[in-house]
C-alpha cells in the first residue's frame, strides 16, 4: 500500500510543477530577439546573402567600435521569409528597433498603424544627410508628405542580363523590339539552350516582366491610374495586352523548362545564365554583383552582357524608362525605447553609407543612393555596368517603383498570386486583368 | 478534443454519484485533472475563441481591429479559392491515405517478423521519420530541380520532368513526399498491432492447411482492424494540418494547384494581411477536423468495448 502511495505523491508534485515550468519556457520564447537588448542597443533585421550581408556586418562592426556604448544586434533572414516575418512581428509589438524594407504600400500600412516614426523633423534637423542622398529615393520613404524611412544601399533598376558568349555562339545581337525577342526565342530554342532564365516560384520574379512590359505597352500612366486607385484601373487595354505578350512568350517556351519550381533566393536563375544553360535573365540590378561573387570569373571575364529592356511596336511608353527599386529603405519602431531610437538614429547618421561602405557597394557592382559618386563609379573596373545602372536609375524619365512595394500588402499578395496563374496559362489575359480590377482599393 | 471532454466527464461521473469509499476517493482526485484543463483552456479554448472573434472582425494584422459583421464569412465563402482550397485538401487527404496505408500495412507486416535482416531494414524504414519536415522538403526540392537536380547528376531522362511546375505533378509529388515521411510512423503502429497478435492463431491455422496469404486475410487484418482505424485517424486528420512541407515545397503552387486549406489560410493572413478571413479558414479547418474525427470514432463500430482475443 505505501508503495503506490509514494509514487502517486511525487507524480502529483511533478504535475502541479510542470505548468509552471512550461510557464517560464514560454515567458523565455515570447521576449524574442526583436525587443529589448541590454545597454541601450538597437535591435534591426537584414536580408541574408552576398554581398549584402557582409556589408552590412562590416559598417556594424565599425560603427559598433567607435561607438561601444551604442550596440547594434543584427539577425539576417532569407529575402522571402522576412517579408512575411517582419509583418507579423510588427503586428505583434515584437519588432526589431530598425525595420529593414522597400518603402511604398508596406510602409503606409505600418506608417498609418503608428508602428514607424515619423522622421521628417528629424530629415529637418540634418539638412546635410537629407541632402546626401539623390532626392528622387525620398518618394517611397514618403507617407501623406511626412518622411518615415532613411533611404540607403543602392538604386535597384530592373536590368536585362544575357550572356555573351552564347549570343557570339549564335550570331546574333541583344534584342532591341518585341519581335527580336521572340525571334532570339526561337533562335536560342534551336540551339538547346533555355532564352531566358526565370526563377517563377518567387513570382516577383515574374512580376518584373509585366512592370516592363506594361511601361513599354502602354506609358507609366496606366500603372500610375492603378497606384491611386482610379476606377477600372486594371481594365486598360494595355494590362491585357501586356498579358497576352507574357502569354505568347510562355507558348513559345521562352522561358526555361521548371521555370516555375525555381525560387530566387536558391540563385538557380542567375547560375542557369552564368553556367551558359540560358541565354538571357530580366532580373534586379544586385544580382550583378551576385554573379561576380557566385559565377567564377563570368563577370570578370566580361561575358556577362546588360541591355534596356526592349520596345514594343506602336507602345507609347519610353524606352528609357526604368523598373525597380528606387531604394531600400529603415525605419525606426515606434515601439522602440527611447535610447533604442537615438542609438538608431546615431546609425542612420554615421554608420550608413559611409565612405567605406559606399566603396564596397560600388566594387560589388551597385550604384549607391549618394550625390557626387561619378567619380568613383569611372574608376571602377565595372564602370560600364555601374554607369549602365546609374544612367537607367538618374536619367529615366519614369522609374516606377516595383508593383509589389508600391501596392498595399492585400493588392500585392493578389497580384502575385495572379501573375502566378498567368505565366501558367491557367487564367486568360482579360481574367487576369479582372481579377486584378477587384483589387483596387484594397 | 472531444476525448479530453469524454474522459473528463467519465471520470467527473462516478465522484458526484457515487457514495462510499470509492466515491471520496475519486472526489479527492478530482483537481488533478487540473493541470490538464489548464494546458486545455489556455492552448485550445482561448485561441479557438479568439480566432472565431477575428472571423466577424476586420484586422490587417499591424493595426487596430475592426467589426466587420459577416462580411469576412460572406466573402470567403462566395470565394472560388476556398471550394479550390478545400477539394485539394480532401483529395490529398484520400490520396495520402491509398497510397500510405497498404504500404505501411505490409512493411509493419514484414518488420514484425524476428529476423536478424528484417530489424536492421526496419531502422532503415525509420529514417524519414527523423527529419523535420522542411528539410525533406528542401532536400527533395533540390533533388527534384529540372536543371541542377539528380535527373541530370545521374543523366536519368525519365527523371527530368518538371515535377514541382506542372500543376497535376507537383500534386502528386506532394502526396509521394507526405508518404515518405509519414509511411515509417505508420509502419511503426501496425508493426506493433502484428506483434500483439497471438501466435497461437497461426499455429492453428497452418495445422488447418492455411498458407501465408490466406493466414493475411484471415488473421492479420481481421485482428488489425483498431491498429487500422487508429492510423486512419492519425492519417485523415492529420492531412488537414500538412503545412510545412507544402509550404516549403511548393508554396501552394504552381498557380494554385497544391494551395490546400491550412496554406490557404496562411496565405491570406500572413501574406495578404487579412486576419478576418483567414480567421473564417481556420473556423472551418476546426469544424471539418471535429466532424471527421467524430465519424472515424464511430467507424469503431458497437463492439467497441468488445475483446478481439476472446475465448483466448
Amino acid at each position: 500500500m505505501k508503495q503506490p502511495q509514494t509514487s502517486r505523491r511525487s507524480f502529483l508534485a511533478l504535475a502541479a510543477l510542470t505548468p509552471f515550468a512550461a510557464m517560464t519556457a514560454t515567458a523565455c520564447g515570447t521576449s524574442g530577439p526583436g525587443t529589448s537588448s541590454a545597454g541601450g542597443g538597437a535591435s534591426m533585421w537584414y536580408l541574408s546573402g552576398e554581398p549584402n550581408e557582409t556589408t552590412m556586418q562590416k559598417a556594424v562592426d565599425t560603427f559598433t567600435s567607435a561607438n561601444p556604448d551604442n550596440k547594434i544586434e543584427v539577425t539576417y533572414f532569407q529575402n522571402d521569409a522576412y517579408k512575411t516575418k517582419i509583418k507579423t512581428a510588427i503586428g505583434a509589438g515584437q519588432a526589431p528597433t530598425i525595420i529593414y524594407g522597400w518603402g511604398g504600400g508596406t510602409l503606409k500600412t505600418y506608417a498609418e498603424a503608428g508602428q514607424v516614426d515619423d522622421l521628417t523633423s528629424w530629415f529637418d534637423e540634418n539638412p546635410d544627410l537629407k541632402k546626401k542622398f539623390f532626392p528622387a529615393s525620398f518618394g517611397a520613404a514618403t507617407v501623406n508628405g511626412k518622411i518615415y524611412a532613411l533611404p540607403n544601399q543602392y538604386v535597384a533598376p530592373i536590368v536585362l542580363f544575357y550572356n555573351k558568349e552564347l549570343f557570339e555562339k549564335a550570331g546574333v545581337q541583344p534584342p532591341k523590339t518585341w519581335d527580336d525577342v521572340m525571334s532570339l526565342v526561337k533562335t536560342f530554342n534551336d540551339m538547346g539552350v533555355a532564352p531566358f532564365s526565370l526563377g517563377g516560384q518567387s513570382r516577383w520574379t515574374s512580376m518584373m516582366w509585366l512592370e516592363y512590359l506594361l511601361d513599354r505597352i502602354g506609358g507609366p500612366a496606366v500603372f500610375t491610374a492603378i497606384f491611386e486607385g482610379k476606377a477600372n484601373a486594371w481594365l486598360d487595354p494595355a494590362v491585357v495586352e501586356t498579358g497576352a505578350k507574357i502569354q505568347e512568350l510562355v507558348s513559345a517556351e521562352g522561358f526555361i523548362k521548371g521555370f516555375s519550381s525555381i525560387t530566387a533566393d536558391s540563385n538557380a536563375d542567375q547560375a542557369l545564365l552564368f553556367t551558359g544553360k540560358a541565354a538571357m535573365m530580366l532580373h534586379g540590378s544586385w544580382t550583378y554583383g551576385a554573379m561576380k561573387k557566385n559565377g567564377q570569373n563570368f563577370v570578370q571575364d566580361g561575358k556577362l552582357g546588360f541591355a534596356q529592356f526592349p520596345t514594343v511596336p506602336g507602345g507609347k511608353g519610353d524606352p528609357k524608362n526604368g523598373v525597380g527599386n528606387p531604394a531600400q529603405y529603415m525605419s525606426i519602431s515606434s515601439k522602440a525605447t527611447d535610447t533604442e531610437k537615438e542609438t538608431a538614429k546615431k546609425f542612420f547618421k554615421e554608420g550608413i553609407l559611409t565612405e567605406t561602405v559606399i566603396d564596397t557597394y560600388i566594387n560589388s557592382g551597385s550604384v549607391p543612393i549618394v550625390n557626387g559618386i561619378e567619380d568613383k563609379l569611372n574608376t571602377s573596373p565595372d564602370k560600364d555596368f555601374l554607369n549602365f545602372a546609374y544612367d537607367l536609375a538618374k536619367n529615366a524619365p519614369s522609374f516606377q517603383q516595383s508593383w509589389d512595394q508600391a501596392l498595399s500588402p492585400t493588392a500585392a499578395e493578389a497580384l502575385l498570386n495572379n501573375i502566378d496563374q498567368l505565366f501558367l496559362k491557367s487564367i486568360t489575359p482579360q481574367q487576369f486583368a479582372e481579377n486584378m480590377n477587384g483589387t483596387l482599393g484594397k | 478534443m472531444s476525448n479530453a471532454v469524454s474522459t473528463a466527464r467519465r471520470t467527473a461521473a462516478p465522484a458526484k454519484t457515487g457514495g462510499g469509499h470509492s466515491g471520496q476517493r475519486n472526489a479527492g482526485l478530482a483537481w488533478l485533472t487540473l493541470p490538464a484543463l489548464f494546458f486545455f483552456l489556455v492552448f485550445a479554448v482561448v485561441p479557438l475563441a479568439g480566432v472565431l472573434i477575428l472571423s466577424f472582425s476586420s484586422w490587417d494584422g499591424i493595426g487596430a481591429i475592426g467589426a466587420a459583421g459577416m462580411s469576412n464569412w460572406f466573402s470567403v465563402l462566395a470565394d472560388p479559392g476556398l471550394y479550390n482550397a478545400l477539394g485539394l485538401t480532401f483529395l490529398i487527404m484520400i490520396a495520402s491515405w491509398l497510397v500510405q496505408t497498404p504500404i505501411s500495412l505490409l512493411l509493419g507486416v514484414f518488420t514484425a517478423g524476428s529476423q536478424r535482416y528484417r530489424a536492421a531494414l526496419a531502422v532503415l524504414y525509420f529514417l524519414p521519420l527523423l527529419l523535420s519536415s522542411a528539410a525533406v522538403a528542401i532536400a527533395f526540392k533540390a533533388l527534384l530541380d529540372p536543371n541542377f537536380g539528380l535527373a541530370t547528376g545521374l543523366g536519368l531522362p525519365f527523371l527530368a520532368q518538371d515535377w514541382l511546375g506542372v500543376p497535376h505533378l507537383a500534386l502528386g509529388l506532394v502526396v509521394f513526399v507526405i508518404a515518405w515521411q509519414f509511411v515509417p510512423f505508420h509502419t511503426l503502429i501496425y508493426q506493433g498491432g502484428v506483434r500483439q497478435i497471438p501466435k497461437s492463431l497461426y499455429e492453428a491455422a497452418e495445422i488447418d492447411g492455411a498458407g501465408t496469404i490466406k493466414q493475411f486475410f484471415h488473421i492479420t487484418l481481421p485482428q488489425l482492424k483498431y491498429t487500422i482505424i487508429t492510423s486512419s485517424t492519425l492519417m485523415v486528420v492529420g492531412s488537414l494540418t500538412y503545412f510545412d512541407l507544402i509550404f516549403v515545397l511548393t508554396g501552394g503552387g504552381p498557380g494554385n494547384s497544391t494551395r490546400i486549406l491550412a496554406l490557404d489560410m496562411y496565405l491570406r493572413g500572413f501574406r495578404a494581411n487579412l486576419m478576418g478571413p483567414a480567421s473564417v479558414i481556420a473556423v472551418i479547418l476546426v469544424l471539418i477536423g471535429l466532424a471527421l474525427a467524430l465519424f472515424l470514432q464511430r467507424l469503431g463500430g458497437k463492439d467497441k468495448q468488445g475483446s478481439q482475443l476472446e475465448g483466448m
